[in-house]
């Protein structure tokens, strides 16, 4: 049997409920796996053992996450402890006065909150490098990054670190470290769940969902944490399904739409193939798979880096050395209160998308940029909204290539952005998507088998079949250890 | 969507209240530069008569009962204050 920290939610709740095991022994185990490992991976920011004891003495095992731990990205509040955003202007300046929408929610599912993870700074970024706290390793190969934002998540999650864990995804920051580290991870569409006690990236974007070893503990979390919420007036009222009920009823009848701009010249030929091996396996569980066609995917990333980075040059304005975070030494008048503190306390990524958000927005200059990338989006959404007409999801891959060294795109900005190239879209129009392992790279002289992620996308509110036909994917293709 | 040949980070940092070297303002106009270079693949796209999209859901006019209910006390909303006096934040001088 696994041991506790290496085990899946379900496992634990079967034997928790047996009474061979208690919620602090599922505690201890982490700890003791973070003390002796985390050194090497660099996933964890802090956590509070205290705390995470005090709530596993009183987890409710009744309740559907009774006693199961679950990290937290850095980005989001869990009361009394810090929250950093990986980012200088918080780091050792704030402790979060309450918690986030979907830590109560989690709490009320009996879960406890237990470590938060590294991050790029204010989720800006794909490989965790922009992280000014601390280095986040792929435990699947030390000398390549985890991906991005969520690097920290995704993991912990994958190097048994945690049981599962919360990330936030504003263009594939959930699904691109879940497909680097070899999780499952999964963007809930936008309004499924409060972002209410996440610190804002890009409101219109941003969304919080798990990061687990299966697509049934993704299941069990996103139960836990959806739902409308009049703290955040993004959040649809809708009630959610019961995601578990169908999650085994397979693939049989389901159309399954293939992108033709998701199989792009130069993307990786290996990860292509373990990709093209997932979809013939939907289709060998009785999918009809349907080629079609995104015409506006290519324009997605552009549409992106104007959009995402406005409203963050509008979030971020709240970080001005007056209610919270760093306070330049001996500000001599406001604008020298807020320049310097705000030069000194952001990290480059997040000056510069600062700068072109505020660019884009600026006088003469939004109609060519902010509003015509606002009308872009629509075009990118009416894409989806004419696939899922003649489809019930989309299939293809998360990232055209596996994980990748350190420095091998920090370099260039633009490059890093490219990474985001097949999940940025489905941010943009608010559509839910899953990243699942689906394969291995060959190893190679100097370089270790490297996981493959493959994504579902479906629509807005569909998340039940998404996680039915990610399960099913997940069984058939019984991704297998990582090979040596 | 003109651009300049080198974009010009100095007055959009200081509406953005970033007080950058020289250092930084040269480093980040050239990558500015390029990713706006990028950016412009978006001219070759006509949206003729396309309607803005600000958000993903057709949500408005979101309201909630008036009533009051429980917040943060003056403890916890000053608790992460960089400096607090009488209850307040407090800053430099604003007005002469």
């Amino acid at each position: 049997m696994a041991p506790l920290h290496a085990s899946d939610i379900s496992t634990l709740r079967l034997r928790l409920a047996s009474g061979e095991i208690s919620p602090q022994d599922i505690v201890q185990s982490l700890h003791q796996e973070i003390a002796s490992r985390d050194a090497e991976i660099g996933g964890y920011l802090h956590f509070n053992l205290e705390a995470a004891l005090e709530a596993a003495s009183k987890a409710d095992l009744s309740l559907p996450l009774g006693g199961i731990p679950i990290a937290i990205k850095d980005n989001i509040n869990v009361a009394g402890q810090p929250t950093t955003c990986a980012s200088k202007i918080l780091a050792g300046h704030y402790t979060s006065p309450y918690d986030a929408t979907v830590v109560t929610r989690l709490r009320a599912a009996g879960a406890i909150p237990f470590g938060k993870t590294n991050m790029d700074e204010f989720a800006m970024g794909s490989s965790t490098e922009n992280s000014t706290l601390k280095v986040t390793r792929n435990p699947r190969d030390l000398g390549r990054v985890p991906g991005g934002s969520s690097g920290g998540s995704a993991a912990v999650v994958a190097a048994d670190l945690a049981i599962a864990a919360l990330g936030s995804d504003t263009g594939g920051s959930i699904r691109q470290p879940a497909s680097l580290c070899g999780c499952v991870g999964l963007k809930p569409s936008y309004g499924r769940v409060s972002r209410y006690g996440l610190v804002a990236y890009a409101s219109s974007l941003d969304q919080i969902g798990p990061l687990t070893k299966n697509v049934t503990d993704a299941a069990l979390i996103l139960q836990a944490i959806s739902g409308g919420d009049d703290r955040d007036s993004t959040s649809l009222p809708d009630p959610a399904p019961d995601f578990s009920k169908e999650l085994n009823h397979g693939v049989k009848g389901m159309k399954i739409g293939l992108p033709k701009e998701y199989f792009v010249d130069g993307m990786d030929p290996e990860v292509r193939a373990s990709v093209e091996r997932g979809v013939q396996l939907l289709a060998d569980q009785g999918a009809e798979i349907i080629p079609i066609s995104m015409p506006h995917t290519e324009y997605a990333v552009a549409t992106y880096y104007i959009i995402a980075t406005a409203e963050a040059s509008a979030n971020l304005a709240r970080f001005d050395g007056v209610r919270f975070g760093h306070r330049c030494a001996d500000p001599q008048n406001m604008i020298d209160l807020y320049s310097r503190s705000r030069a000194e306390g952001f990290g480059p990524e997040v000056q510069r998308r600062i700068i072109l958000g505020t660019y884009v927005l600026s006088a003469g200059f939004y109609d060519a940029f902010y509003l015509k990338g606002q009308k872009v989006r629509n075009l990118i959404q009416q894409d989806f909204a004419k696939a899922f007409s003649q489809v019930d999801l989309i299939v293809g891959p998360t990232c055209p290539s596996p994980a990748f060294k350190f420095g091998e795109k920090s370099s260039d900005p633009l490059t890093m952005y490219l990474e985001d190239i097949f999940t940025i879209a489905a941010n943009l129009a608010g559509v839910c998507g899953i990243s699942l392992p689906c394969g291995w790279t060959a190893s190679q002289t100097e370089r270790l088998a490297l996981p493959i992620g493959l994504q579902l996308l479906g629509p807005s509110l569909g998340e039940a079949r998404l996680l039915r036909a990610a399960r099913a994917c997940e069984q058939a293709i019984a991704f297998p250890a990582q090979p040596r | 969507m003109s651009q300049e040949e080198h974009f010009a980070v100095r007055p959009i940092a200081h509406l953005a209240r970033l007080e950058l070297s020289e250092a930084q303002l040269a480093e980040y106009s050239v990558q500015l530069d390029h990713i706006l270079g990028y950016v412009a693949k978006l001219d070759a796209l006509d949206v003729t008569g396309v309607e803005p999209l600000a958000h993903p859901n057709p949500v408005y006019d979101v309201t909630r009962e008036d009533a009051t209910r429980p917040g943060l006390t003056v403890d916890l909303a000053l608790l992460n204050a960089p400096r607090a006096a009488q209850n307040q934040f407090s800053v430099p001088k604003v007005v002469e």
